[in-house]
This record gives C-alpha cells, structure tokens and sequence, in this order.
C-alpha cells in the first residue's frame, strides 16, 4: 500500500490587485475598485475614533512631489499617511522649474535615495507620472497629471457616490464643462463605466473633444450632449468641473458669461436630473460660475463629504499599495 | 585605393534602366564598370568577389532628407557619425537639412558643411540651404550663391515658411537655379503646443493634438503658390490623406510638385504614443492606418515620389523626460530599409517601386548636375546597396551608428538588412557575415 | 503527511461551555465584560462563548469584532493583499473588563496586534485573552488566561480550525506541512 502525500497548501487565490504604482484607473478591474471601497470603509472606521491613527505604515515614508500648487490634494495624501503611521514629506517644485535640464527622474531618482517608499506627484504635463514609474523602485503616485489622469479624485468621487447609491451600476453620470482639459473627467469617465455606470459628457464642443463620444478602442463609450438640459434628464449623478478662467483668453469660449448662461449647474436645471441626484465638483468650486452657489450648498451636494473621503481612501491605497510592495 | 570588386550573382535591381534580373556587377576605379545578367563572367580576371546569391543589388540609396546637426548640435550627431548611420542604413546620398547652428543660410555655411564631409563623411553629403535668412520667415537667404557653393535644395525644414509673401518668393525666385523650394507644411496657429497626433489617441492620453488639417492647409497654400510661381516646389514629409489627395490633384494640373514620405510615417501609426513614448513623438506626427493607407497609395500612383528618412538623431538625455519637453524626432537611417521592407513583404509596395522611392526617382529631383546618381548604368559612380530581403533582425540601438538612438523600433524584428554599402568603388559598411574572397 | 483531528465539534461545544464558566467564575463583575473576537474565527467564537455565557448566567454581554490588519508587523511580507474587516465594538471600551478571543495562539503577535489596536479605541480596565488551541512557540511574553486545548506542535506542522459559521463544519486537525515551507 503507497500513501498517497495530502496537499496540504491549498493553491493561493490570484490576489486581486496588481498595481505597483497607481498612474490611472484606466487598468483597474471592477474587483480592484471594490477592494478600494472595502478598504475605505475600514479606514473611515478608523478616522471615526477619537484617535485616529494606526501603525499600519509605520516605518513607511511617503513623500509628495508637487509641480503644481495644490494644497487641498497635497493634504490630504498627508494626512492620510500619518494616519497610517508613515512618514510624510513634501518637496515643492514650481511649475516653473519643469524646464529641461532640470530632470523630472533625477528629481525623482534623489527621493528614492532618500528613502520614500511611495511618492505622489502632481504635474503639469500629461504622462510625467509614467515617465518617473519607469526608473524608480518606489510606488509613484499620480495626484493629477495634465490633462490626463486623476486617479485617486476619481475612486474618492465613485467611493462617495456607491456610499449613497448602493451600487454604480446602472447609474446615469453627467459630467459637466470642460472635459477636454480635465483629468478628473477622464479618470472618472473610466472608472464609472468600469463599475457600470452609463456615462454623459456635456460641454461646449470646444472643451469636448469629439473622439470621446466615438465608438473605438482606446476609449470607453459615452454619450456627449451639448445641451446642459437635455444631458441632466434623469441623471443620478451630476458632476461639475472646475472652469478655467483663462479658457476664453485661449479663445475656446466667447466670454465666461456666456458660459454661466449656457452650463452652469443651476437649480431649476438640477430639478431636471433625479431628485435623488447627487452634485459632485472636485474643488475647488468658482462658486456661481459652473455651479451655482446654492447648488454647491445645498441639500444634493456631497462636495464636503468627497472631501473627506478623501482622506479615507487615499488611506485605502496607501495600504494596498504598501501590502503589495516586495521587500 | 579602389579596389576591383566582382558582385557576382545577386538580384540587380536598378529601376533607373529597368533591370531587375539575376546577374553580376564589376566596380572598378570607382565606377561602374561592367553589368553582366546571369552567369555572364567580365572581361577582367583580377578581382575580389562578393557572393551576393540571394540578395538584393541596387544603385545606393539617396536620403533627401536628413539632419546631421553639425554645426552646432555635435552632441546629437555629426557629419562623420551620420555619415557612418548612412552606410549602415544602404545610403551613399544624403542631404542635410540646414536647421544647425548657426543655420546654414550663406555661402560659407555650404563651404563648410563640403569641407567637412570631404574630411570626414564616409557617403557622398549634400547640403541644403535655407529659404530665409536666420530661418526666420522674413528675408529670403542668398540662394544663389549657396547654389553656386553646391546647395542642392533650399528649405526652413524645422519650420514652416508662414509668410505666404516669402514663400512665393521663394517659389519664385528659386527658378533661377532650377532648385526645389522643400516646405515643411504645418499651421503652427493649430499646431501651438501640439504634441502627438489629434484623435482618439491624443484624447486618451490627454495630450494636445496636432490635426491633419494643420498640414493640408499648408501643402494646399504652397501648391496655389507653385501655381502661380512656376516654381518648383517639394513637400517634405507628407503624413496625411488630405496632402496626398491635394498633391494628386496639383500634379494632374501640371504644377511642378514633388514630394516624400518618411518610412514611419508609412508603418507606425499614433498608437505608438501610448505610455508616452518619448521615442514615437515626431513632427509631423505619427498619424492612422487611414493615413497610412492614402500615403502608400500615393507612393504607388506616383503622387508622391520619394522615401526619405527625415532622420532626426536626439540625446538619450533629450527623449528622458517628460512627453511635451521632448523634441520631436526619430532617428531614421539605420532602420529605413527594414522597415520599408515590411511593406514589400505585405504587398503593399513592389520591391521595384520601393528601390525607385529610394534611388532612381531622388536622383531625378536632384537633378543631373549632382552626376550619375541612383543608378547603376556603366559609367555612373559605383554607390551600389546589397540588401538580403529576407533576413530578420531586431533592432538594437547599441548597435547604431549614429549617435540618435531614438526609435520606437527597438526590440523589433524587422526582415530585410543591409549586407553591404559601396560608396564609389569603395566598401564602406559590411555586414559581418559577408567576406570577400580573392580570386 | 497524514492529517489527524484534534477536536471533533463536540469537543469544541464541551470546551466552549468550560471556557465560559471560566470566564463567569473569574469575572465576578459580568457586567462590566465585552468580548472581542479577533478575525476571522475569533469572531463566531466570541458569539458562542456569548451566548454560553447568556445561558449560564442569564446576563447578555455586548460581543465587538476586531480586525488586527493595521497593526500587524508583518505587513509588507504578506504575499496576499490584506483585506481589512470591520472593527465594530458596540460600546465604549473605557473602564470595561474586555475577553479577547481568538482560534490559535501561536507566536503571540496577533495577540500584541490586537491589544495595540484595542488601547487604540480607549482604556480598557483589563484584558483577559480566550484561545481555543494553545499551540506554543510565543516570541513575545503573551500567556492565554483561558485554554481550550494545549496542543504541543512542531513548526511544520499546520493546525487548522474549522467553525460552522466560516467554514460549514466543526472540527480541529493537524497537519504536517512540507519542510520547505519553513522560513
């Protein structure tokens, strides 16, 4: 008689994420979003408490690398950190100082040497995150790059709307204004179809390329209408962006006045959508030129409550990306 | 110094006397000396034989349209670094575009540009001369005394020539010296910023479009102006359906109109942006399949006449960086034949026609006053390309010549590789395969 | 590598049923208890001990949940991505005498995670620590005040718990694993 050996390792399940740096959510999988959220949720528990720190990333350091001024987002990635317990240092390059022979991966290459584990960057120029992932061992974080990508405003906006819709799927999403030039509409635009929401974009056709409403793929699909009144019927979600004020200078728009007339999320054009609907706006927020001050305040904007979950799912990633890192 | 060199058995293929069958070529003294079709043996007896069964001969190919940065961007390359990249490539003809700096916009700036390829250029270089003075678009350049220096074409290559009024001067007074004006066709009002082609692409990455119609307006202004001139103009870089189909329809009408296409305008397309490869990011742009399909339409009717490389060498150091700081460019010469091959292989170019794009019909724009260029008739000088059109390599920029190694190829297997290059009698690149045996 | 059972499903009912007269006879105050189970199988066990503890004594105590990922040491080692659970404690901590309860103590830093993560939310008056299989090899000075089972083991071998609610049966084994697993 043989004895047969027991198995006694039961093959490990492939684990859900696979990101080493976090560059866009055009490659992230439903169940890598969901794994955000269920994350989220344990770290909103965590900042519920009167003390609102755990030694997760304790002996991590991140450092944030911002050629950009934004002190909303660079916060936030901060205070996340140190509330995992990690290390949190900032350098600050002008936007000026992206000029060449002033090197975008020395730059990054000396923070590495100086220990960061993880680096969130924020840059002026569409791609530069990818440029640094390929030459540095830590995880780079995208905090917004050009027009291209916004990565974690994105999962924070989907994490703030499945909080108060259950689920995503199915939902009508408007995305309203200057699409062509913003990362956060591009990221969003991913993330929501992957969760299954139905996308609509409306702008002015100078601020919405018309590739992105065109069937081919590079892009997911999404309805574009130029009418703000037809695009917010029934909507479930109503997402506005900021308006860059220099827009008409650069001679995509006739005036800001006549932007205000013809896009601004207003009242009697919000009572169009659901009267469910949620109002989004990634700040910060020209009040009274692309939403209207009482809709920013009122009672269908979750404006305060994407920011603070914010901090919460930054904390998410924070955590994900530093159980996934190798020693 | 010459030696005496039987090329025995090889495909010649010479679109210049219509020739593409077996046989053996002698050079001698430089020059093409004998041309023998299937076992025919020469009349010497005292040679050194390169066994070209299974390749492809042709006269050696000529480049109207290269930049060899020197003076001024030596970092980048050099007369003698792209010279050396040139014979790799199969070219024995190249002519240099005049953006360096100082431009070469005088008489002296040709002088110097002769002198040094005479000292140190391993093919046969020719210069080009600007349209204005300073490449700035106000004052024409004195052609004529760069055409006496031995300007061969006249272009702002880099930059377009916005000034309608200047470039109808130009058009027009080049006339004189029978030279073509060369435009680099691009509304820089739509192009400000541009990084990449304008579409589906550009959408994705986020990044500032560069719109076809950039080009076509330009190529359609410089065609009413030829028109109207007389003048000989030469489209450089043609990337979109519309040029070619104005193109088409200019020469219909007689307007005296030629022009080129690079190899990646012909086989990449925008896609090879994505990940923002600094390496792919080329003015005009990497455009789509669409485009591609009217440009090798254009090569087969003869709307466009010519393949040039508009090799355009960079520092590792000035690709590594972020997308819209770097230049544009892509170095060309050492991967044109290979490329190019690929359409031969898909059949969407006869290898006859292509070998035309690269020899025969450049030499035509050249004109006689270069010399025998672009063929291999007895006489004519002995610039003779040996080309295997079926072995597969991969390309390794450790491998280049030049000084750019900045090719979205990289690691890609191309089929079709210059075996050896013969620069006036004279073996100036060789695989290391092939050895010459003496007989 | 033969598997071998350690507990059958009555054993662990008859075990539970001792640890909760334990936990009564120790705790003269029951009131002031809570019982936090350590996920995953602390969870389930803390309910059982629970409601043991109901039946015994008549007295309902609060059972909260505790999820140690955040403050486990060993993060960057993991090899599958952490799933974070809820950490749900019904009541405040401050002053109570809380029952940590967990399946396997081991090496004893669950145990040191767990009691991080539990000052976290507050002062508790003590901690008392409730395990099912005490199996040895601690690397940090964790003692358990209430055992099921004191099972002497060797590092290459596996013990498994298996409770109806997580895994649809009852029962505890051994297994041995093989020795490249080690290190």
């Amino acid at each position: 008689m043989t004895t047969q050996p027991i198995k006694t390792v039961a093959p490990k399940p492939a684990p859900v994420w696979r990101h080493h740096h976090i560059l866009d959510v055009d490659d992230f999988s439903r169940e890598e979003i969901e794994l955000v959220f269920n994350t989220t949720q344990a770290m909103k528990e965590v900042l519920s408490r009167p003390i609102k720190r755990v030694p997760a990333l304790r002996g991590k350091t991140l450092i944030t690398l911002f050629y950009e001024p934004s002190t909303r987002t660079r916060l936030s990635f901060e205070l996340a950190a140190k509330n995992l317990g990690a290390d949190a240092a900032s350098l600050s390059a002008p936007a000026s100082s992206v000029t060449k022979g002033e090197s975008l991966i020395d730059t990054v290459s000396t923070l590495q040497a100086l220990g960061a584990d993880i680096i969130v960057m924020r840059h002026p120029h569409s791609g530069a995150p990818y440029i640094a992932a390929q030459y540095v061992k830590a995880s780079i974080i995208n905090a917004g790059d050009g027009w291209h990508a916004h990565p974690t405003q994105a999962l924070l906006d989907l994490y703030t709307i499945q909080e108060h819709k259950e689920s995503l799927k199915g939902l009508k999403a408007v995305i309203i204004g200057d699409i062509l030039h913003s990362r956060v509409a591009r990221s969003n635009i991913w993330g929501l179809t992957t969760m299954g929401a139905e996308v609509t974009l409306c702008g002015p056709p100078t601020l919405l390329p018309t590739e992105l409403g065109e069937q081919n793929h590079h892009l997911p699909p999404t309805n574009i209408e130029h009418d703000i009144e037809r695009a917010l019927d029934g909507a479930d979600v109503v997402m506005t962006l900021r308006l860059q004020l220099e827009r008409q200078q650069s001679g995509l728009l006739p005036s800001i006045r006549e932007y205000v007339q013809l896009y601004q999320l207003t009242e009697a054009r919000l009572s169009l959508a659901r009267p469910d609907a949620l109002v989004l706006h990634p700040g910060p927020v020209n009040e009274d030129i692309e939403i209207a001050s009482a809709v920013a305040h009122g009672p269908q904007s979750v404006i305060n409550e994407q920011v603070s979950n914010g901090v919460a799912v930054r904390m998410a990633l924070l955590y994900i990306l530093a159980g996934s890192q190798k020693q | 110094m010459n030696q005496t060199l039987l090329i025995k058995g090889g495909r010649i293929i010479d679109p210049s006397q219509k020739i593409d069958e077996t046989g053996s070529l002698l050079v001698a003294e430089g020059k093409i000396a004998w041309l023998g079709k299937g076992e025919a043996t020469p009349p010497k007896t005292d040679y050194e034989v390169l066994d070209a069964q299974g390749l492809v001969v042709c006269p050696g190919l000529i480049d109207l349209h290269c930049h060899l940065r020197q003076p001024g961007y030596e970092e980048k390359e050099t007369i003698a670094s792209g010279t050396k990249a040139a014979a790799r490539g199969g070219f024995t003809t190249i002519c240099c575009m005049p953006n360096t700096n100082p431009p070469l916009d005088n008489q002296t700036a040709i002088e110097y540009i002769k002198a040094k390829a005479a000292a140190e250029a391993v093919v046969r270089v020719l210069a080009i001369g600007c349209i204005s003075k300073g490449r700035k678009g106000q004052e024409l350049a004195e052609m004529g005394e760069m055409a006496a220096a031995g300007a061969v074409a006249f272009s702002d290559d880099g930059e377009p020539v916005l000034s309608s009024h200047i470039m109808r001067q130009a058009l027009d007074y080049s006339r004189a010296f029978d030279l073509p004006v060369i435009d680099h066709c691009e509304d820089t009002a739509l192009t400000e910023g541009g990084q990449m082609n304008e579409g589906v692409v550009s959408a994705r990455l986020g990044l500032r479009g560069i719109p076809n119609a950039a080009e076509d307006i330009i190529v359609a202004r410089d065609l009413a102006l030829a028109q109207l001139t007389g003048g000989r103009l030469h489209i450089a870089h043609a990337t979109t359906e519309g040029a070619v189909e104005l193109i088409r329809r200019a020469k219909e009408k007689g307007v005296r109109v030629t022009a080129e296409v690079t190899p990646h305008h012909l086989t990449l397309t925008e896609e090879r942006v994505i990940g923002y490869n600094t390496n792919a990011k080329v003015n005009p742009p990497l455009r789509t399949e669409r485009d591609i399909e009217a440009l090798i339409q254009g090569l087969n009717d003869n709307t466009i006449d010519i393949i040039a490389t508009d090799h355009a060498p960079h520092t590792e150091g000035d690709k590594l960086c972020e997308f819209a700081l770097a230049p544009f460019g892509i170095s060309g010469l050492e991967t044109a034949l290979g490329s190019l091959m690929g359409l031969v292989h898909k059949k969407q170019l006869s290898l006859a026609t292509l070998i035309a794009k690269l020899t025969h019909e450049p030499a035509k724009i050249l004109g006689a006053k270069q010399g025998k260029l672009g063929t291999l008739a007895v006489g004519a000088p002995a610039d003779v390309t040996i080309f295997d059109p079926n072995l597969e390599w991969v390309v390794d920029t450790k491998d280049f010549a030049s000084k750019g190694k900045n090719t979205p190829l990289v690691g890609e297997k191309l089929k079709g590789r210059v075996i050896a290059t013969i620069y006036q009698g004279k073996v100036v690149y060789k695989d290391k395969t092939i050895k010459l045996k003496q007989r | 590598m033969p598997k071998k059972i350690i507990m059958t499903g009555d054993d662990i009912k008859r075990t539970l049923a001792r640890i909760a007269h334990e936990i009564i006879e120790r705790n003269k105050v029951i009131e002031n208890l809570i019982l936090v189970g350590i996920h995953t199988r602390g969870v389930p066990l803390a309910n059982r001990l629970a409601a043991n503890i109901e039946d015994f004594s008549g007295v309902k105590i609060p059972v909260g949940t505790l999820d140690i990922s955040l403050y486990r040491d060993d993060l960057p080692s993991l090899e599958l991505q952490p799933t974070v659970k809820s950490t749900d404690i019904p009541v405040s901590v401050d002053g109570k005498s809380i029952v940590l309860v967990d399946d396997v103590l081991y090496t004893g830093r669950s145990i040191r995670a767990a009691m991080d993560a539990l000052t976290d939310l507050g002062r508790p008056h003590l901690i008392q620590l409730a395990v099912l299989i005490d199996r040895g090899h601690r690397e940090i000075p964790i003692r358990a005040d209430y055992v099921g089972k004191n099972m002497p083991s060797s590092r290459h071998e596996d013990i498994q718990v298996k409770l109806q609610e997580s895994d649809g049966t009852d029962e505890v084994a051994i297994t041995s694993m093989p020795a490249a697993k080690e290190g």
